[in-house]
């Protein structure tokens, strides 16, 4: 049997997509609210918010510290149900956590008593088709495994466990793992906030590559700007807590973006205009 | 110094502290001339060890099964039992109060309920070994299984996972540290509770062996069979690191 193959696996993603993308979006959030607590210690952290993304389409969201990122990325996966309004996937209303995501959170969150490649392998064994599968076809997903380890130069350290990885070895393993199941949305929540400057660039262009090749629909949580419109189709700008989009740009630069694109006028000009758009509602 | 060097050293620390103590021990004895109803010294243990090495044997053996049985029982109802409060927060809220009660009761004072309801034999000194022991593996699997990472238990149900998963995938792994860090308390004080059980209801063991020498002042004896539960003790508690190594390595972050 063949191991399961990248390429393959992209490609029933995009005959899914029959309906044109631009009619029904991939998520939805219909003026969703999330209370945490209740009653009177209740707190709001985000409030009759508005989102739309498209079938493969690569997201990013800025915002003030605290203003419900996270809380909204928990939204979409159904990790948390909302107080107040509805989230839509694919058409249907989430009443529960969503399968087929992959999810990449700030920490690694790798498990210690895994080895780097097992981590990887972990989505395997939960989700299915794979699951099933991975019991007569273990070489065809081990060798997966390799690939994607190998992709994201890790190809050395796949017998080590977490705690004999750096911290941007880690980032990388956890996005392997986010990704190896073909998910068909990634949730990134600031994964490449705990790197060096030069990894997290580097993480850049890998990441940019798997999207460019899978074309997933994902959406990247993250504090740093030149990042946001270095991967992002749309960055959306939310507002202090209680969180609401107070501005979606569209990001025309032509892909693959380079790292010396970062420098170029127009690539500046957007990050500006965002910068303007936080310091704006930082100081509402 | 070399890493080999250090790692000789280390080996060797425990034998050199153990001779040392025995040494000072025994030319104490001597100096002082310390009767040996008071305090034998180790050359007079080791006497009677040899010259009643069958009755210690058959005792020895005695307590090291009614031990490993309860403990035995131990590990599989604590496992079940903390597995069960850790993943459940009513279960955690219902059981645990019943469970601190029932940890404070000194087991000693049970020893006597368990001989009345099954007679002087094997089964007190079980029971006893197995209530003293119960108690921190329950406590430490739970506590295993309620610390895990949210961020784990978020990403597990990302991605579909069932409860049982996310048991069998985080929690047991997460809990097997925990887990035998109890074994190795729990392990120590099983032997307590049989030995005492043995003391009170029993004409087996090793503890019935040190109370009979002690009433006919044969304290030389009586250290014998102190000897030989520590020695079980430690031969145990080295069989439980061992599995430690194996099961629960990744624990240990220290290279190699
Ligand atoms: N489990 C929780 N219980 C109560 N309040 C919470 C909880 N999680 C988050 N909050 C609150 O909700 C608000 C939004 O939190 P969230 O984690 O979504 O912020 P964020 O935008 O991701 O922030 P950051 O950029 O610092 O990660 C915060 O004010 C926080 O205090
Ligand atoms: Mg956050």
């Amino acid at each position: 049997m063949s191991p399961p193959d990248v390429a393959e696996f992209g490609a029933s993603l995009s005959t899914a997509g029959v309906i044109p993308a631009a009619e029904t979006p991939f998520v939805e959030l219909r003026d969703v609210s999330l209370l945490y607590g209740e009653g009177e210690d209740g707190m709001m952290a985000v409030d009759h918010l508005r989102m739309t993304m498209q079938r493969g389409e690569f997201v990013a969201v800025v915002g003030p510290s605290g203003c419900g990122k996270s809380t909204l990325m928990k939204l979409v996966t159904g990790l948390l149900p909302p107080s107040a309004g509805a989230v839509l996937v694919d058409g249907a209303r989430v009443t529960q956590p969503i399968k087929d995501v992959g999810m990449a959170f700030q920490n690694a969150t790798l498990m210690p008593w895994r080895t780097t490649k097992h981590n990887v392998m972990l989505p395997l064994e939960v989700v299915q088709p794979h699951k099933a599968r991975l019991r007569s076809n273990r070489a065809g997903y081990e060798e997966l495994a390799d690939r994607m380890l190998a992709s994201v130069g890790l190809h050395d350290f796949r017998d080590r466990f977490p705690w004999q990885l750096s911290g941007g070895m880690q980032q990388r393993a956890n996005l392997c793992r986010a990704l190896i199941h073909q998910p068909k949305l990634l949730m990134l929540d600031e994964p490449f906030a705990a790197l060096d400057a030069f990894t997290r660039e580097e993480l850049w262009i890998v990441m940019q590559d798997l999207w460019l090749e899978r074309r997933f629909s994902a959406v990247l949580v993250t504090h740093d700007l030149r990042e946001a419109v270095f991967l992002a189709d749309t960055v959306h700008v939310m507002s202090n807590r209680p969180g609401k989009i107070v501005l979606s740009r569209k990001i025309d630069l032509k892909r693959p973006r380079t790292l010396e694109s970062t420098f170029e006028p127009d690539f500046i000009e957007i990050v500006h205009e965002l910068r303007a758009k936080i310091t704006e509602v930082r100081a509402s | 110094m070399s890493a080999r060097h250090k790692r000789i050293q280390q080996r060797l620390a425990p034998w050199v502290v153990t001779i040392f103590l025995i040494v000072l021990w025994e030319s104490a004895c001597r100096l002082f001339k310390i009767p040996e109803f008071v305090l034998p010294s180790p050359s007079s243990i080791a006497t009677a060890l040899f010259q009643f090495r069958n009755a210690i044997y058959e005792n020895a053996l005695w307590t090291l099964v009614t031990t490993v049985i309860g403990f035995g029982f131990a590990v599989v109802i604590g496992m079940v039992v903390g597995l069960a409060i850790g993943a459940s927060a009513l279960v955690y809220k219902g059981i645990y109060p019943i469970l601190v009660a029932f940890n404070s009761v000194p087991k000693v004072a049970l020893v006597p309920v368990f001989a009345i309801w099954f007679g002087i034999g094997a089964v007190p000194a079980v029971l006893t070994a197995f209530a003293i022991s119960v108690f921190p593996i329950i406590v430490n699997v739970a506590t295993g299984f309620a610390t895990v990472d949210p961020e784990m238990h978020d990403l597990m149900k990302s991605l579909g996972a069932t409860q049982t998963e996310i048991l069998s995938k985080v929690g047991v792994p997460r809990s097997m540290p925990y887990f035998f860090a109890s074994l190795k308390v729990s392990l120590t004080l099983a032997f307590t509770g049989s030995v005492i059980a043995e003391t009170v209801g029993s004409n087996h063991g090793i503890g019935y062996l040190m109370l009979a020498a002690s009433a006919r002042f044969q304290v030389p004896l009586v250290f014998a069979g102190i000897t030989a539960i520590a020695a079980m003790a430690v031969v145990m508690y080295s069989a439980c690191a061992m599995l430690e190594r194996r099961v629960a390595h990744w624990a240990f972050r220290n290279g190699t």
